[in-house]
């Protein structure tokens, strides 16, 4: 009884609700720091970083959880929509709601719909290309040597390969007779010995500058990043301090500071992210 | 009384013939009304009118009109028991309407509490949650030990007391937009919960209710907060809370 309680109630729904969002608000936090290297670091570090959250087992395992979090929440989520739908089959011919509640507290799946469409778009648009895309950018620097400008791949053990000499391919190294070529995507083989002489980072920085300064759809893609922050925010203003109640945390005590710091929480990380998309399209050089 | 005066309303009323049959929302001319009545004297007025003209006078539950058992209840212009807060249908007065009003009356939505006749709805779904576990088993064969022989810490014993204040009316589920029943529940849960008398049973009791909830068909709770502002009794949220933490303890022994 007890176990089928903690699965299939409506406050065993909320209980994973609560957890999976709360989780999820962390996971926010941490994101936030990273793409803030954006404005306040340079290529190398964001790509670095970049790197370190898609190769340390410890940030991929938390991944996984964030994966399985935003599921769950969002199942989760149209489950307890769904029902409660059902739960009132005819509606009032006049409804004054918003004379005892909040207008995200109504909306919570609106708008998490909406950030549901927001996080396929946000991973299809970065996260894929990290993961999957073949043709992936790996960073180079331009230095300047007697008078002659020349392209360099930075390497991961902090050394660099010429461009010009790096082949795409085994088969390109071949025919040009490069002395190097890329393998495994970021990789850099000595062509005569195949032997792995360094890897490169993907170039995440410019992928991510591209898409905020393109000419065609740059400004929309930003405005559209804004719009969907705000929605976040609205979802987070009732969602940070809801899920402190569902998990029983209710005293006069701590309720009134936790309601503070949702609201904080909800307001500040929200623009904190959207401004680094407008600082890239406006000011970036 | 010097300021009362007379308005002419216009209102609009579900009616329904019984259960089965399809409502629809009926249109009502009602004139001379003294704004000293009450909400439900306006809808007594309104009946001798409807039965004068040999039709059929609208039902809607009442019994105490003094805000004490419950049993109205009335979904007035989009909220439950009215414009004002903390009060039920019955303390609810005229004054708060004003000459050529039309004023929206319907009965409480929700799926566990279905219409019986135009705004009389079956409330019986609460009484089932109750019997799944809202009382205390006590033995009283003649020795019975009196309840001030347990001592109860005066916060305890004021929470419990502010937890038994709620009427069972159902504005709670009314008002919430998922029709969700938590308040009631977390308020009889937490009644019991915060006494010496009650914590025997506490893990049962929580367990049951809330699976004998979940069963009538209420919505889950999603903390909007409308029940706490819409109820007459002023059941605080701090109850549900109080729900899902004794839910949780109990799910996990």
């Amino acid at each position: 009884m007890a176990k089928s309680a903690l699965l299939k109630s409506s406050i065993a729904k909320k209980y994973w609700m609560a957890l999976t969002g709360l989780f999820l608000c962390l996971f926010l936090a941490g994101h936030l720091a990273g793409n803030l290297q954006l404005i306040f670091s340079d290529a190398l570090h964001f790509n670095q970083y970049a790197l370190f959250m898609t190769s340390n087992p410890a940030v991929k395992l938390l991944s996984y959880l964030t994966y399985i979090s935003i599921l769950f929440h969002a199942v989760d989520g149209f489950l307890l929509t769904y029902q409660n739908i059902k739960a009132r089959p005819i509606g009032y011919a006049k409804n004054n709601p918003s004379k005892n509640s909040s207008i995200s507290s109504r909306n919570m799946a609106v708008l998490g719909t909406l950030i549901l469409v927001f996080i396929v778009t946000h991973m299809v648009n970065f996260w894929a290309k990290m993961h999957f895309d073949e043709n992936m950018p790996l960073q180079t620097i331009t230095v300047e040597a007697m008078g002659q400008k020349q392209e360099l791949y930075l390497t991961t053990n902090e050394g660099y390969m010429p461009v010009a000499q790096v082949a795409k391919s085994y088969e390109d190294a071949t025919k040009t007779g490069a002395q190097s070529y890329i393998a495994n995507r970021t990789e850099f083989y000595n062509t005569q010995a195949k032997v792995k002489i360094g890897e490169g980072y993907k170039d995440l920085h410019k992928i991510t500058v591209a898409f905020f300064k393109d000419a065609k759809f740059g400004l929309i893609a930003t405005i559209l990043y804004v719009i969907a922050m705000a929605v976040l925010a609205f979802h987070l203003l009732h969602g940070f301090s809801s899920a402190f109640q569902s998990l029983g945390l209710n005293n006069p005590n701590w309720t009134p500071k936790i309601k503070f710091f949702g609201a904080a929480f909800a307001i500040i990380v929200p623009i904190l992210f959207a401004i680094i998309p407008v600082y890239i399209h406006f000011f970036l050089k | 009384m010097s300021s009362a005066k007379n308005i002419n309303i216009n209102l609009k009323i579900w009616r329904q013939k019984n259960a089965k049959a399809k409502g629809s929302m009926e249109t009502y001319k009602l004139d001379n009304v003294s704004t000293a009545s009450s909400f439900l004297e306006m809808l007594d007025q309104l009946n001798e009118q409807l039965i004068n003209d040999k039709k059929e006078p609208v039902a809607f539950d009442h019994d105490c009109r003094e805000g004490i058992c419950g049993m109205c209840s009335l979904y007035i212009n989009g909220r439950a028991h009215g414009p004002d807060t903390g009060t039920t249908t019955c303390q609810l007065h005229m004054r708060k309407f004003n000459d050529g009003d039309t004023i929206f009356i319907e009965p409480w939505r929700s799926k566990a509490f279905p219409v019986v006749k135009d705004l009389v709805v079956d409330r019986s779904a609460f009484d089932r949650i109750q019997q799944a576990g809202g009382f205390v088993s006590v033995n009283t064969s003649g020795n019975t030990i009196d309840a001030n022989a347990t001592p109860i810490p005066k916060q305890d014993a004021d929470k419990a007391f502010e937890a038994a204040a709620c009427i069972g009316c159902g504005a709670c589920v009314a008002t919430c937009k998922n029709g969700s029943a938590m308040l009631f529940v977390g308020a009889k849960v937490s009644q019991y919960a915060l006494l010496p008398q009650g914590k025997v049973e506490a893990s049962q009791r929580v367990l049951n209710m809330v699976r004998q909830m979940d069963e009538e068909g209420f919505g889950n709770c999603t903390n909007t907060g409308a029940c706490e502002v819409e109820c007459p009794k002023g059941i605080s949220l701090e109850n549900i809370a109080r729900m899902n933490r004794e839910f949780l303890k109990a799910s996990i022994k």
